[in-house]
Formats: C-alpha cells, structure tokens, sequence
C-alpha cells in the first residue's frame, strides 16, 4: 500500500499517493503542466522534456511525468526560466520538421500547436532544417506524413503496450532518427498492423492520419486510451 | 583452486623462469600490432631458434609499455632494457645485444621522465606478464586477493575496504565507488548483476581497451570481488565490437578461470557462485550511459531512460545492478590486497589513487600513462608527455572527450583531480587528453566534438536531438565566416538549454566543449565571425565574391 503525503506545488498545499507521478498530482490540482510524449495509459518516456520542474534542493530539473512525489517537497513549475526552456523546445520541434499549420489536416486539433499556442510562441528563434521526408501513404486506411513527426514515440508505445503488434518503432538516431514501421517496410506492406487505427488517434499532430480528410478536419479521440490501459492492468491483476 | 593452488603455481612458474637466461616482452597491444609486433616476435623466435638460443631465452606476447609512439615496444628481463622502434628486421641485432648493451636507436632511457613519472596501480605490471596466460597472472600475485577474501573476509569486509580507499568511478562522473557497492549491497531484490563498462567511446581515449588487452584477468578479478562484495551472481562485461583484441582476450581468460573455478558455481571451494559473460556493443556511443547500455544488454534499443531509479535500486531486468568501468575494476584488487587507507593516502584531498590517462594530439609521447592524482597539467604534457613536436607552442588541452573541454595554458598548473578539471570547465572524463598548438582551431575543434555528439545523440529527448543539430549548423556557420553575432548569441543560448533539459549524460555534457572554448577563446570566435578570419588557417571562409564596379 503506498503512503499519502503532502506537498506543495507552485506554493499550493496538495495531496497525493506516493506512487503518483508529480504530474498526476499537479492535473489533480488544476495545475498544467505542458507535455507532447506523455498520454495516460501509455508508459512514460521523459522524452519531451517538456515537464520539467525545479524542485527545492535538487540541483537538476526533473520530468514531472516520471518523478514522483514525496513528502514535503517543493515544486515549481512555473519560473521564468522553465517557460524559456519551454519555449525553446517547441520551436526545436517545429525547426526540426515541416509544421506548415495552414494546410495540415490538424490544424486547429494539434497538441503541438496547442501548447505553442498556450506558450505565446509567435516566432521561431533558430533556423529551420527543412528536411526531405517522404509521405507514406501505402496503407489503405491511415497515412504517415513523417514531416509533421515529431518522435514523441506515442504510436510506438500504444502499439506495443496496448495493441500488443509493435508495428512502430524508431529507426536511426539522433536528429536522423525516423518513425518505421516493421523492418523499414512501406505502411502497407506491414505483416504486423492490425489496422486498429490506435496510433493514429494518440497522434499529437497531424503525422497519422486517416486518409480522406481534408485541412483542418482531422480530429483526434485518443480517450479510449485509460480505459483500456485500465482494463489490461485489472487482467494482469496489478 | 585454493590458495595452495596459487602458491603452487606460483613457485612452478618462478622455477621455470629461473632456468631461463632473457625473457623479453612484446608489446601485442592494438596500436603496436598495426606496426607489425605479431612480425617482430616472430622474428626474435626465428633469430633465437637459429642461434640455438631458444632453450635459454624466450620472445613472448606481452601488454603495453604505454609509450605508442615509439611502438613496437618491449621490454627485456622485466623491464632492465626497454626497447623501442622494433622491426623484424632488428631481430639479429636485438639477439646479438641481449647480454650487452643494445645499440642506442632501439633502446628507451630508463630514466625517461615518462617512466619515473608514472605511479602504476591499475595497470601495476601490465606490460610484463603474457594477457594469454591465467598461470603468468597467479605467478605475478593474481587471484591472491580473491582467494584471500573469499575464505577470510566477509563481504562487507571488502566493501569497506572499498569504501575507506576512497576510489572514485573512473568512467568519468567521480562517483563515489564504495557508495555505489554498498547502495546494491543494501538493495533487497535479487538476483544482483555486475555489469563492466567498456564501452570507452571518447575520441583520443583507449585506457580501458589497454586495460582489457593486457589485464584481463585483472578486470575479472576485480569484477568476482565486487559481486563478492554486494552479494551478485551474474554480470556482464559490456565491450564495444570495436576492441576484437580485447574481446578475444577476454574470452579466453573468462574460460581459463572457469576451468579452474575462480569463476562458476562455488569458486575455490566456497558457497560463492558468480559467472560472467561478454556482450558486445553495437557502435552506439550512448551505450556508454548506464541506463542505454543496460537497455542494449537486455536486447533492447540503446536509448537512455530518467534516473531515479538508478540501476542500484533497479537496472537490469529491473534488479539491482553494479555498474562501473573497466578502470574501476581494475583498482579493486590492490586495494583489497594493500587495504583501502593505502590507495587513500595517495592523491587529493578529494581525488584517491592514480588515474589512467591517454596522451594523444600534438604530443611527443603519445601513449598511456598513469599517474597519482594531484600531479598537475603540466608535468604531465611537458615532463611526461615530453612537450609539444616541431617547436610549435602549446594552445590547449583537451580532457573528457565529447563531455569536456579544452583547457588553456593559464590553467596548466593546477592540480588535475575532478573538482578542479570541473571548476575550469572542463571533466575528468574518462581520462582522453588531446593536446593542441598553435595549429588548432577551437571553433574547428568545438564543430569537431558537437558533430561527434550530434551524430551520436541517440534522439530520443528533443533538446539532444534537435539541440546538437542546431549548434552544429551554427558552428559551421561561424568557422566558414557567414555568422552574425546574433548567431553567437543563439548558440550560447542554446548551450544553456540543452545542457540544463537533456535527458542523459549525452546531452547534458554535450555543450561543453562550446562553452569552454567559448570561455577561454572567445577572441577566436570573434574573429570568424566580426574580422572573417581564422588565425589557424584551419577554417575554409567563404569570402563574399569581389563586387566588381565597372
């Protein structure tokens, strides 16, 4: 059985298990936290670094999704200095790929820009890299436009923990590092897919997609995730 | 094998030398067989066999004298005459000389600084016993402290030892190594793994791939007391495919001590049981992070995961795991063997023991030298090292591969141990020096490691991934003389962002090398970008084409 203890998070008394992750206690309270890699129902990567926190007598910065929370510790997640880091990540994500908003298919339903929104981002401060992707759209249903990939590796996750195909995974390394499915075959050709659509719906941007939308029109449903990480963890008796 | 045994073997071993006159040690290190030494020994065979002689003296395979440059390398009656420079083609010359004195070109000082210098712990007498051979080490006093420590001490016994030397990790972060073993002893899960981390991916670093080649049995001995110590029965020695010497040698001496049960089921008679096994890494340099290299032994991808938990409360296949370099290793067994206040009363304050470094760059002496901590900057490069080839002056030194930095001239006589290499800037490290003069660019040389790291970054956390590639492409930007100052500016920022978010060691060490050129080079990086100039002439400036007016 895990212990309850209270700390404080951005100077606000709140209470959790000790087996709760400094995020989930902090949603709890009403208090956002930015993330791009993190999805309830999936394992936690610490990918994004996008949550990090300052927490009092510890020198580093620390991913809220994967530290959990202790007694009487102090969080911060709100200092100048962890929106600049914020700020920088976001426009190294979008510097990184081919985000054109205006003719992306999620545009307007994009976590990616959502959280560029909510971080008042109106330019990006490095140069952008521009690089050649290919589309691959051999799958009947779903396409994969790796331009708008930004590796949080959600599919890959989903794929394996929930799905249990492990279609996904990444290829390369890093800022050559590319989303795959199978041995590198074509989408289509994978022996693997199910075509059970998980992926696409967990996707943060606009990279899976399901084919026939037009811009703007793909809206993604990614809260069966719990539910069914829920019921998978009931079956394994944890 | 019982200690006995060891004595046994031992006394046959020095009687069968006693009936020999000469026995000379080849180096058949990486570096010196690529000059031709398999050639060398040989030939001195062949000499001697023609000479009637093979009776008397022996030509053998030994380990490295440290001195590379002057490879091959070898050493004569346990090192009475150091020979350099050797050729099969010497052989009738080193043959003739073996009673006198050999000509002048073939043969080393013995009063060379670079060998009075030196204080040799972890590679104590490498360069003079066959790495092939389990009885040659038991003959040099091997196996005694594990033998000793398995039927006298206890485990915590030796973990004290460990803890009261002092030893601090010599993979590069100064960890304390007796805090690491006692916090595995304490975890409660089992079973516990040791995992050996030769993964040694640093440009200009090869201490552990000589440590390995030439000490093998010494590295699993260290390995078998450490698994004594915090109670594991399995581990893993994580060898990078790059090293097929090392790996050959370590084969084989994992076999030799099986077959005489210093390694198995109930080593020498005990209830201990502990058994090891070699995997090999893939070329990832990230694998050298502990979390990336426990994914890479579990079959997975080499990426790193957040710590905590760290691998003592959970590492391999979530048990609690003890993972500390090859130069580690190789410091236990005379700690257990002299006790943990001796190897503490030497070095710093802070820093315990020797360290194992590796000259290479501009440097006289390139090769692998230990020396005590404490000993400054400058005698190592100007005393030991022997100065700085063709006259040229010294510009910088660079410690810590990748994740360090380069220090300059002002800072040449400050004690080298791992607080002070980090308050200039710069790391331990795992223990590479790259020397450079005046020939050396430090924009060339900060572009040189950020695309080492770029490239190596494995891209699982977006400031590594995105991060490296950036401050690469700003830094090409800068040595070809198309930045702004605001450039600058951008990659100092930059720096600072992935140095403090990245999710591993990688990434947050990654900056380095920029900050600490930019630190103590500034002028240089203003020179590219404001003057379009390299003072070096290392950097090829794209000059703006002439406007012609007519």
């Amino acid at each position: 059985m895990s212990r309850v203890v209270t700390l404080k998070i951005n100077g606000q008394d709140v209470s959790g298990r000790e087996d709760e992750s400094i995020l989930d206690v902090a949603r709890e309270n009403g208090i956002e936290i930015p993330t791009l890699c993190q999805l309830d129902g999936l394992s936690n990567v610490g990918a994004c670094r996008l949550c990090l926190v300052e927490i009092v007598g510890v020198s580093r910065l620390l991913p809220a999704c994967v530290t959990r929370v202790a007694e009487g510790m102090e969080v911060n997640t709100e200092s100048e200095r962890l929106l600049r880091y914020r700020r920088m990540i976001v426009e190294m994500l979008f510097s990184e790929g081919n985000h054109v908003c205006p003719v992306c298919i999620s545009n307007g339903h994009c976590e990616l820009q959502d959280t560029a929104i909510a971080l008042q981002i109106n330019h990006i401060g490095m140069p952008y890299r521009f690089p050649v992707r290919q589309v691959d759209a051999s799958h009947a249903r779903y396409g994969l436009d790796p331009n708008r990939c930004i590796l949080c590796t959600r599919c890959v996750r989903v794929c394996d923990e929930i799905e249990g195909a492990h279609t996904w995974d990444i290829m390369g390394r890093g800022i050559a590092s590319q989303l795959v499915t199978d041995l590198a075959t074509p989408w289509g050709e994978s022996e693997t897919c199910t075509s059970c659509g998980k992926c696409v719906q967990i996707c943060p941007t606009g990279a899976l997609f399901i084919k026939g939308k037009s811009v703007g029109e793909m809206t993604k449903r990614p809260d069966f995730l719990p539910y069914l990480a829920m019921m998978r963890n009931r079956k394994n008796g944890s | 094998m019982h200690l006995e045994d060891l004595q046994r073997i031992t006394e046959e071993h020095h009687a069968a030398e006693a009936g020999l006159k000469h026995v000379l040690y080849v180096c058949s290190g990486t570096a010196c067989q690529s000059s031709r030494s398999d050639e060398v020994v040989k030939a001195l065979q062949a000499e001697l066999k023609a000479r009637g002689l093979e009776a008397t003296c022996e030509v053998r395979q030994g380990g490295c004298q440290g001195l590379c440059a002057r490879g091959p390398m070898a050493a004569l009656d346990q090192g009475k005459v150091v020979y350099q420079h050797l050729t099969p083609e010497d052989a009738p010359t080193v043959v003739e000389t073996l009673d006198s004195q050999p000509p002048d070109h073939l043969q080393l000082p013995s009063t060379m600084p670079f060998f009075t210098r030196q204080v040799r712990i972890a590679t104590q007498i490498a360069g003079l016993l066959d790495p092939n051979e389990l009885n040659s080490y038991i003959a040099a006093g091997g196996y005694q402290a594990l033998l000793d420590a398995l039927s006298n001490k206890t485990s915590n016994e030796v973990l004290q030892e460990i803890v009261r030397s002092n030893l601090r990790g010599r993979g590069g972060a100064g960890y304390p190594t007796g805090l690491k073993w006692s916090t595995v002893a304490k975890a409660p899960q089992t079973p516990k793994y040791v995992v050996v981390n030769g993964d040694e991916g640093d440009p200009g670093a090869f201490m552990d791939r000589s440590l390995m080649e030439d000490y093998p049995f010494r590295v699993l001995e260290g390995m078998t007391l450490a698994a004594y110590a915090v109670g594991a029965s399995y581990g893993y020695i994580y060898v990078r495919a790059e090293y097929p010497l090392a790996v050959k040698r370590l084969q084989s001496a994992i076999k030799q001590a099986q077959k005489q049960n210093l390694l198995g089921s109930n080593i020498a008679g005990t209830t201990f049981s502990f058994n090891v096994e070699i995997r090999l890494g893939a070329g990832a340099f990230v694998c050298g992070e502990e979390t990336a290299l426990i994914a890479s032994i579990e079959g997975g991808r080499g990426t790193p995961r957040p710590r905590p938990p760290y691998p003592a409360e959970s590492g391999l296949w979530g048990k609690p795991t003890l993972i500390n370099n090859v130069e580690t290793m190789a410091n236990i067994v005379p700690i257990i063997q002299n006790g943990g206040e001796w190897f503490a009363e030497i070095g710093t304050e802070k820093s315990k023991g020797t360290k194992v470094f590796a000259l290479s760059g501009r440097i006289n002496n390139t090769g692998l030298i230990e020396v005590p901590m404490g000993i400054t900057l400058r005698e190592i490069i100007f005393e030991i090292g022997g100065g700085i080839p063709d006259g040229k002056r010294f510009k910088a030194v660079q410690t810590g591969g990748p994740s360090g930095g380069c220090i300059p001239e002002q800072y040449l006589d400050m004690p080298v141990d791992y607080e002070s290499l980090a308050s200039i800037g710069s790391i331990m490290g795992s223990g590479g020096m790259i020397v450079m003069d005046e020939t050396s660019c430090m924009v060339d040389v900060a572009k040189y490691f950020m695309e080492f790291s770029m490239a190596e970054s494995c891209g699982k956390c977006v400031p590594c991934r995105v991060g490296t590639a950036q401050m690469y492409d700003l830094l090409c930007k800068i040595s070809e003389g198309r930045a702004t100052l605001d450039d600058l500016v951008l990659l100092e920022s930059l720096c600072d962002m992935v140095k403090h978010t990245s999710l591993c060691g990688l990434g947050q060490a990654a900056p380095n090398p920029v900050v600490s050129t930019l630190r103590y080079f500034r002028d240089e990086y203003l020179a590219h970008i404001t003057e379009k100039r390299c003072a070096a002439g290392v950097c090829q400036i794209k000059h703006e084409p002439l406007e012609v007016h007519s």
